[in-house]
């Protein structure tokens, strides 16, 4: 018989226990103040299981990941999703930081490797990466399984925490990306992100590839805030593909009504996605990332579920 | 080879204010290969001085620039007084050529180009930055394409999300995703069992400097 594995937090344990979840994704800017932020993300309470919280995305430097993930799920009692990346520290400095992590109630990381600061706002900045998102994954599974550090020093304490990696179905070839993802799940990745989808081909291709790693896998919905958003994103995103037919929805509805039956029409767009993954595969969960419009995650989750997700409240 | 590109003009004309006369050695091996400090780019070199109203001591291209024999054998025994009547000497070579000739001559030096890295010769002025001297070589594990040098991000376990139909986005697409080329060359060996397999934490130790090799 095997042991049942441990929980340490609200989002695995809904995780383990089949419950289809959502996750948000919050992204702290430039600043020293995140209230609003905070606002805009209570609402999502009783919505999202869990929110991530962004490493300075695409290379960005902004407010300290740690530190928002911290506020966040202190102010809004949502569980953060630390967002980690290699791009900025090396392992001395990650190291030190997941120790502080855990002290501060943090419980769910994600290992990513993080963009190349040349896309970013200090592209002068030396890149780092003394690790990427496969050994900083392995770092963390040392720290957790073993209570040691890469090079083998005890650690007093040790935290415990679940770790989860990101996945790009979209990337094209695809086989490298099976062959990485399958990497991580071999040393110990616990749950998987994925960046945004919108073909529900690519999800599903995806969704069935998954099925052999056996560990929980979240899809990305991104809804589109504007239309300029959407061309934006097919430009600048790699790999990105929207299918013509919901961008003509998108352009369609701006048309006729404007911001407002814009937002109408992504809300019916990615219900009748999310509704279609969750009868036909094995999806576990999606992680809504609307960055600046977050109220709107909450009425797409209540057109899927009819009203608020049933979780377990309590570890 | 040590791939190196000339400094723009006025920057080395900065560095030689004050100065009145100059002293160039070139480098007969990698910076001739790259047309940056052969016999032709030295010669052009002393015109520019002239121009500039310098008096050029002389010149010498050595076999090796970063080869104290060579400095010795081709600049020192040959221009002894023009070395000697120099202010400066100009070195058209890498940055390891240029500290030989200081720490050779004793002269206050001047490098005349900059050293960007090394690299394969695809044909003439076509290189190509293969090698970081990570002193841990692990070409075996990667089909002989190197990860610590063609990866924009020096990743040990790619491809990252930032390669799309297997190029670069650090690159402006411009170069192809090293992990994608892994895992071709990978997969036509029949090795992906090579590209599975996690690569764990780079001991960087082995990168740490000053590195030297003394053999006896």
């Amino acid at each position: 018989m095997v042991a049942e594995k441990p929980v340490y937090s609200l989002f695995m344990k809904n995780l383990r226990a089949g419950r289809f979840v959502y996750t948000g994704e919050a992204e702290p800017h430039k600043t020293t103040d995140i209230s609003d932020l905070i606002e805009s993300f209570k609402a999502l309470k009783g919505y999202v299981i869990a929110i991530n919280v962004t490493d300075n995305p695409t290379a960005y430097a902004y407010i300290s990941s740690l530190v928002a993930s911290y506020l966040i799920q202190r102010e809004t009692g949502i569980e953060a999703i630390y967002q980690v990346t290699c791009r900025d520290r090396n392992r001395l400095a990650i190291t030190s930081d997941l120790l502080g992590a855990y002290a501060l109630g943090i419980r769910n990381v994600l290992a990513l490797t993080g963009d190349h600061p040349c896309v970013g706002d200090n592209p002068q900045a030396k890149p780092v990466f003394d690790l990427d998102s496969t050994t900083l994954l392995y770092l963390i599974r040392r720290m957790v399984d073993e209570g040691v550090d890469l090079a083998g020093n005890k650690i007093e304490h040790p935290p415990k925490f679940h770790v989860g990696i990101a996945a790009n179905p979209n990337a094209d070839p695809i086989e490298p990306e099976l062959l990485k993802i399958e990497r991580k799940v071999n040393l110990g990745a616990e749950f998987i992100q994925t960046q945004c989808v919108y073909d529900i081909e690519v999800a599903k291709a995806f969704l069935k590839e998954a099925e052999r790693w056996k560990i929980p896998v979240l899809i990305g919905i991104t809804p589109f805030k504007s239309v300029g958003m959407m061309k934006y994103m097919i430009q600048y995103v790699p790999g990105i593909k929207v299918p013509k037919e919901i961008q003509e929805r998108i352009i369609e509805a701006k048309r006729r009504g404007g911001k407002q039956a814009v937002y109408e029409e992504n809300i019916e767009i990615f219900t009748e996605m999310i509704k279609e993954l969750k009868k036909t595969t094995r999806l576990a969960g999606c992680h809504m990332m609307a960055v600046g419009f977050e109220w709107i995650v909450p009425k797409i989750i209540e057109r899927v579920e009819g009203g608020r997700p049933s979780y377990i409240e309590a570890l | 080879m040590i791939i190196t590109e000339p400094k723009p003009e006025e920057e080395i004309k900065g560095y030689l204010e004050g100065f009145n006369k100059i002293f160039i050695v070139g480098c007969g091996s990698c910076a001739t290969k790259c047309e940056t400090g052969g016999e032709e780019q030295v010669k052009a070199m002393a015109e520019t001085l002239r121009s500039w109203g310098k008096d050029v001591t002389g010149w010498a291209v050595p076999e090796e620039c970063c080869d104290y024999r060579f400095l010795r054998r081709d600049v020192i025994r040959p221009h002894k007084e023009a070395l000697e009547a120099a202010d400066a000497v100009l070195v058209m070579a890498c940055g390891s050529g240029v500290q030989a000739v200081a720490e050779v001559t004793g002269k206050l030096v001047v490098p005349a180009l900059n050293t960007v890295f090394i690299g394969v010769t695809e044909r003439l002025r076509n290189f190509h930055e293969r090698c970081r001297a990570c002193g841990d070589c692990l070409l075996f594990y990667t089909g002989g394409i190197c990860p610590v040098a063609r990866c924009a991000k020096g990743l040990l376990n790619g491809p990252c999300g930032g390669q799309a139909n297997g190029k670069c986005e650090a690159t402006q697409w411009q170069t192809d995703c090293a992990w994608v080329l892994i895992y071709e060359r990978l997969k036509e060996q029949g090795r992906l069992d090579l590209f599975l397999k996690p690569r764990l934490p780079k001991d960087w130790s082995a990168w740490s400097r000053p590195r030297e090799r003394v053999w006896r």
